[in-house]
This record gives C-alpha cells, sequence and structure tokens, in this order.
C-alpha cells in the first residue's frame, strides 16, 4: 500500500510538472505554435523566440559526449568486471563512483582551466588540420576554433557521463553467471570471445540501461555546458563552432526574463527539453526491447 | 549521546524563546544582483542600528524582483534597468524608482603585443559588437590609438550569456552610440547578439577574454577593479576619451541636467568632458501606497538613511556615490509614498 502511494506520488508530480509547463507557456504556444521548433532566432528585444538552436545543441553535445563516452565506459567495466583482480577492481569502483557525485560546477571549471586551452591551443588544430580535410567528416572540424563550442562541451559531458556507465555496466557484467563463462571457455573460446561473445550480449540490457541513463544526465545538464559551450545560439556543422543547449539558456536568462512572452518563450523550452527526454527515453524502452527478443544469447 | 541531545534541546528551546522576546519587523525585497554586495552591507549595517528592523533581500534578479513586487510577495524591489512604460502601465500596484549607487561597464581585452590602454570611439565598439568591425587594424580602432602597432587578427567578441543588468547598462550605451545597433539589436538584459561568445558573469566573461588571445568583452567596474584586470578608455559624448574610475561615473550622472521626476532615467552617454559614457543608476523599487503603517515607516525611513550614511559605504565597495542633486530630490522624492 504504502509503495503503490508513493508511485502514484511520482506518476503525480510528473504529470503536475507538465502540466505547469504547458499552461505557463500558452503565451509562447499561441504566439508561435509549432514554429517554436524551426525558428532560428532567439530575440528577447523583439520579443521573436524559436528553440532550433537550443535543440540542435543538446542533441549534439549529447550524441557527441556518448561517442566518447560509451566505448570508454564499457571497456572500463569489461576490464573491472573480468579482468582486474577482485581487490583492484572494487576500489577502482569505489573511486569511479565518488566521481558520479562530484558537483558539475567543478567539471565546469575543469572545462574552462584544462579542457578549452588544450582544446584551442592543441587538439582544435590537430583534429582540423587531419580530420578537417576528409570529404563529408570534414564539415564537422572545421574552424575559427576558439576553444569553446560543441565539441568541448560534449567532451565535459563525456567526463561526466563516463562513471555512470563504468558503475552500472561492471555491476551488470558481474551478474552473468560463472557457467556461462567457463561454457565458453570450455568450447575453445579465446578470454575476449568469451567476454565480447558471450557475457557481454548476456548483459547488453543493463548496459544499453547504463547509457541511457547517461544520456538522460548529458541532456539536463546545465552548469558544466553553459561555462564551455559559448552561449551562442546558432546551428552550426562545425563542432568547433560555440552554441547553446536548451538547460543552458533556461539557467542564464530565467532570472532576468522581464517581459511576459519572453518568460512564457522559456518555459516552453523547458517543455521541449522534457519531451525530448521523453520521446528518447522511450526509443530506448523499444531498443532494449527489440534486443532482448534475441533472448539475451548471441546469435 | 542522551546527555547531548537533552543539551542539543535546550539550546533550541534558548533560541526559539530568544526569537520570539524580541521579533523585529521583517522587511523582504527582492531583485538586482549588481548592487547586491552594497545592499547586503547596508541591510546588515542598518539592522545593527535599528534592531528593530530587518530586511531580507534575496539577489534573484531583476526581472525577477519586478515579478515579485507585482505579485505582491515582497515589500520592495530591486532593478538594474528602470520599469518600461508597458510595464508600469501593466502594473496593478503604482511603483517608485528610487536610484541607490551608480555602476559602470568597462572594455576589456587581450590582444598579444599590446600594452596599455587602448582608445575605443563610440562608433568601434558598437562595429565590434554588431560584427561590421572584424579586424584589431581596422581604420577606426587604429585611428585612435597613434602609435600602437594592432595586429591584423580577428577580433573575437565575448558578451554575457545570462541575463544582466551589466548588458542591460551596456547594449543601452551601444543604442545610443549607433543607429544600427538601435535598430537590429536593441537594449535589454539579454539580446540577440549578433556577434560573439557568451561567459556566465562577469567571471565567465573575463575568463574567455584572458584565455582567448584577441579577444574583447565588457564587464561591471567593481569586477574589474577588485580583480586588477586591465581595461580601455571610452569615447565620451564630449569626445573625450575617459578611463572609468568612481569620479567619472558620479561626474555622468551629476550632468544630467534634466532629471525627470520619476528618476527612470539612462545616464550612459551623459554630457560633459569627465563622464563616463558607459555608467548607470540601479533602482529601488517602493510601491507608493503602503496599507501597513510600521513598514511604511520603515522603508521611508531605510531610504533617508541611506540617501545620506549609506554612501559612505559604496566607495569601500567600488559603487559610485549618488550626486548631490540627485539625493536633493530623492529626498523630497520619499512623501509620495504613503
Amino acid at each position: 500500500m504504502l509503495t503503490l502511494t508513493f508511485a502514484a506520488g511520482i506518476l503525480l508530480l510528473t504529470s503536475m510538472l507538465v502540466y505547469e509547463l504547458w499552461m505557463n507557456s500558452h503565451l509562447s504556444r499561441a504566439k508561435f505554435g509549432w514554429m517554436f521548433f524551426w525558428t532560428r532566432t532567439w530575440d528577447p528585444i523583439f520579443d521573436n523566440f524559436g528553440a532550433a538552436p537550443f535543440i540542435y545543441g543538446t542533441l549534439v553535445t549529447s550524441i557527441v559526449s556518448l561517442v566518447i563516452a560509451v566505448p570508454l565506459g564499457l571497456a572500463a567495466a569489461i576490464f573491472l568486471s573480468e579482468l582486474a583482480p577482485r581487490r583492484m577492481s572494487d576500489t577502482i569502483s569505489f573511486l569511479i563512483d565518488l566521481l558520479a557525485a562530484v558537483p558539475s560546477v567543478i567539471y565546469g571549471l575543469l572545462g574552462i582551466f584544462i579542457i578549452v586551452p588544450l582544446m584551442r591551443t592543441t587538439v582544435g588544430p590537430l583534429l582540423i588540420g587531419s580530420l578537417g580535410h576528409v570529404p563529408l567528416l570534414g564539415q564537422f572540424f572545421k574552424g575559427p576554433n576558439y576553444g569553446v563550442g560543441f565539441l568541448t562541451a560534449g567532451v565535459v559531458l563525456a567526463i561526466m557521463v563516463v562513471p555512470f556507465i563504468i558503475s552500472v555496466s561492471r555491476e551488470v557484467l558481474l551478474t552473468v553467471p560463472r557457467e556461462q563463462r567457463e561454457a565458453a571457455l570450455a568450447l575453445g573460446a579465446t578470454r575476449w570471445e568469451a567476454t565480447w561473445k558471450v557475457v557481454v550480449p548476456w548483459a547488453r540490457t543493463g548496459i544499453l540501461g547504463s547509457v541511457f541513463l547517461a544520456l538522460a544526465r548529458a541532456l539536463g545538464e546545465t552548469m558544466a555546458v553553459t561555462m564551455v559551450i559559448g552561449n551562442d545560439p546558432k546551428i552550426s556543422a562545425s563542432l568547433f563552432a560555440p552554441g547553446y543547449t536548451i538547460a543552458a539558456v533556461i539557467a542564464n536568462e530565467f532570472t532576468e526574463a522581464t517581459g511576459d512572452l519572453y518568460l512564457s518563450a522559456l518555459i516552453e523550452l523547458g517543455l521541449v527539453l522534457f519531451l525530448m527526454t521523453f520521446i528518447l527515453n522511450g526509443l530506448a524502452r523499444l531498443l532494449i526491447v527489440a534486443t532482448d527478443r534475441g533472448g539475451g544469447h548471441p546469435s | 549521546m542522551r546527555k547531548m541531545l537533552v543539551v542539543l534541546f535546550l539550546l533550541f528551546a534558548l533560541a526559539a524563546t530568544a526569537g520570539a522576546q524580541s521579533s523585529p519587523l521583517l522587511l523582504n525585497a527582492a531583485g538586482a544582483t549588481f548592487p547586491y554586495p552594497i545592499y547586503s552591507k547596508w541591510f546588515d549595517v542598518y539592522h545593527t542600528a535599528h534592531p528593530n528592523i530587518q530586511i531580507n533581500y534575496q539577489s534573484i534578479g531583476s526581472g525577477g524582483g519586478i515579478r515579485q513586487l507585482q505579485a505582491g510577495t515582497v515589500d520592495f524591489g530591486a532593478s538594474d534597468g528602470p520599469m518600461s512604460d508597458d510595464q508600469l502601465a501593466q502594473s496593478k500596484i503604482k511603483i517608485l524608482h528610487f536610484p541607490t549607487v551608480l555602476g559602470a561597464v568597462i572594455p576589456t581585452y587581450n590582444i598579444p603585443g599590446v600594452s596599455g590602454d587602448l582608445n575605443f570611439t563610440q562608433k568601434a565598439l558598437a562595429g565590434i559588437y554588431l560584427g561590421t568591425i572584424t579586424k584589431w587594424n581596422d581604420p577606426e580602432i587604429t585611428k585612435a590609438n597613434p602609435g600602437v602597432k594592432l595586429p591584423g587578427e580577428d577580433i573575437v567578441v565575448v558578451h554575457r550569456s545570462d541575463g544582466s543588468g551589466t548588458s542591460y547598462i551596456f547594449t543601452d550605451f551601444l543604442s545610443k552610440a549607433s543607429d544600427d545597433w538601435k535598430n537590429k539589436v536593441g537594449k535589454g538584459t539579454s539580446v540577440n547578439w549578433p556577434v560573439g561568445l557568451g561567459g556566465k558573469g562577469n567571471e565567465g566573461v573575463s575568463g574567455l577574454v584572458k584565455q582567448t588571445p584577441s579577444s574583447i568583452g565588457y564587464i561591471e567596474l567593481i569586477y574589474a577593479v577588485q580583480n586588477n584586470i586591465p581595461y580601455g578608455k571610452v569615447q565620451n559624448a564630449a569626445g573625450k576619451f575617459v578611463k572609468a574610475d568612481l569620479a567619472g561615473v558620479t561626474a555622468a550622472a551629476a550632468s544630467m541636467k534634466d532629471m525627470p521626476e520619476d528618476f527612470r532615467v539612462s545616464i550612459t552617454n551623459a554630457p560633459g568632458a569627465t563622464s563616463y559614457p558607459i555608467s548607470s543608476f540601479t533602482w529601488l523599487l517602493i510601491p507608493a501606497q503602503i496599507s501597513d503603517a510600521g513598514k511604511r515607516d520603515a522603508i521611508k525611513g531605510f531610504l533617508k538613511w541611506m540617501l545620506v550614511d549609506g554612501q559612505k559605504f559604496n566607495e569601500g565597495l567600488s559603487y559610485a556615490q549618488l550626486p548631490k542633486s540627485v539625493v536633493t530630490k530623492e529626498t523630497k522624492a520619499i512623501s509620495l509614498i504613503q
């Protein structure tokens, strides 16, 4: 009974949140309608608001962070669960759990003082000089390079979400029954084959879960992102260009938003972020269902 | 353990009774962040001198301050920009503006190989922020800086990303300096910046400028003074290049000959050879009708104190003092609160 009450409470809280966002954004919804999603201007003075650059920035930084964090996190988790001695694995996991608890402003400072200069002086020129000349891919690595931008924000986000991926994936990998490994080894599989073809597929639902946990954090992160993304509401193909995310613009402009329509547009942005999270989580569920159909066994 | 709990309980009980014995009149206020350091100093000193009045100030931002005042959740508000005619017309209660202190905004830059103060014409600052002047060796910049060798690098423009009174003052100045700016961008706590990177807060902007070669940004004078950040001179309405300091800011306020009755005035680009052009008042927003007599007297008392004794604390915290003429005029205006 108690648990039912709490579960209902969560449902109530979510619906109230959506209700509040929906009601308080009515000015903006009435004025801009669906165009809100496509408009690329954000002009508080002439009251013209569009969410496109913010949606784009939120998606791009989250994707960049996952592209970096998933391979790293998964590799680290496999090492910790399969290869490392138990005591070492436990110690490192403890430290990784600590990393997950560091406040985001600290990661933002790390970004400003270490990653931004590194990106401007070393990594950026290197990437522009090499990948910038590759056809198609090159357009994502074009200058000018200020040190702040989509890529830097993605890297900082990757550092922030990697502990989640490692921690959850390791736990899941540890729950894979010993018999599975032993059976694979007994059939003549190498250690790598046993891990990659038996253990990881067995745990893939849990690993995917960790990735979506990471994605949720990346989508909603505010402080660390706003410190390193450049805060410029523009849509640019280049990852070195400055951009903006939904969470960052709300945090930046909410306190000083004087006009009613301005405030309403900011609240509608909150609604859009909620929708994005909702849709992506739905997709995640579908993906998990789809992969589960394989029965957790490699085909 | 039990002993400790008993002691703790007694302490709480003591604190509770102590609080009950002398419950001071509590005034709630909210608004601008820019004057927060001086406001918290004032409210603290005032409470020490008048233990029966306590003012609780939340620096939630000018927009929030105006909304909370209109919603009646606070007794008075504070804002870095004066309320617009529209806002006043829509407001259910009549609101009076009282200037409290003055602030200024300065251009700071990082150009490798260039030391010393650069001179910025009004056209140069507007052009840089509009994106029409893109190189440091643009004639508009070089002609004001004879003898300085400026590089042909692209200018990296930095502005505030968070809504702020600092941006309001700066864009108000640019609107007066350039018609293009006024028509295309306008003035406000956040605007649609034509070019540039956004840094969060004064620290974000100065950090980006410090780290990025060939960049320019704008920050509050106080922040620059307290952190020893070098900054340039700006051309004022009289054509002189002025380096911002507290005296120049007060001079700008004093030079406004036709101060309107409601004090809603912009003092950017003020006349006078010594006036610093990017200066502004910050205001307390007080309801014209306060039904609670105790609160009304407390607010009036504080305003009187702020205009005379309070101003003495300004320079210690790097805020410019109100000019005498404004103090006299405001003292008279206090009687409008009923």
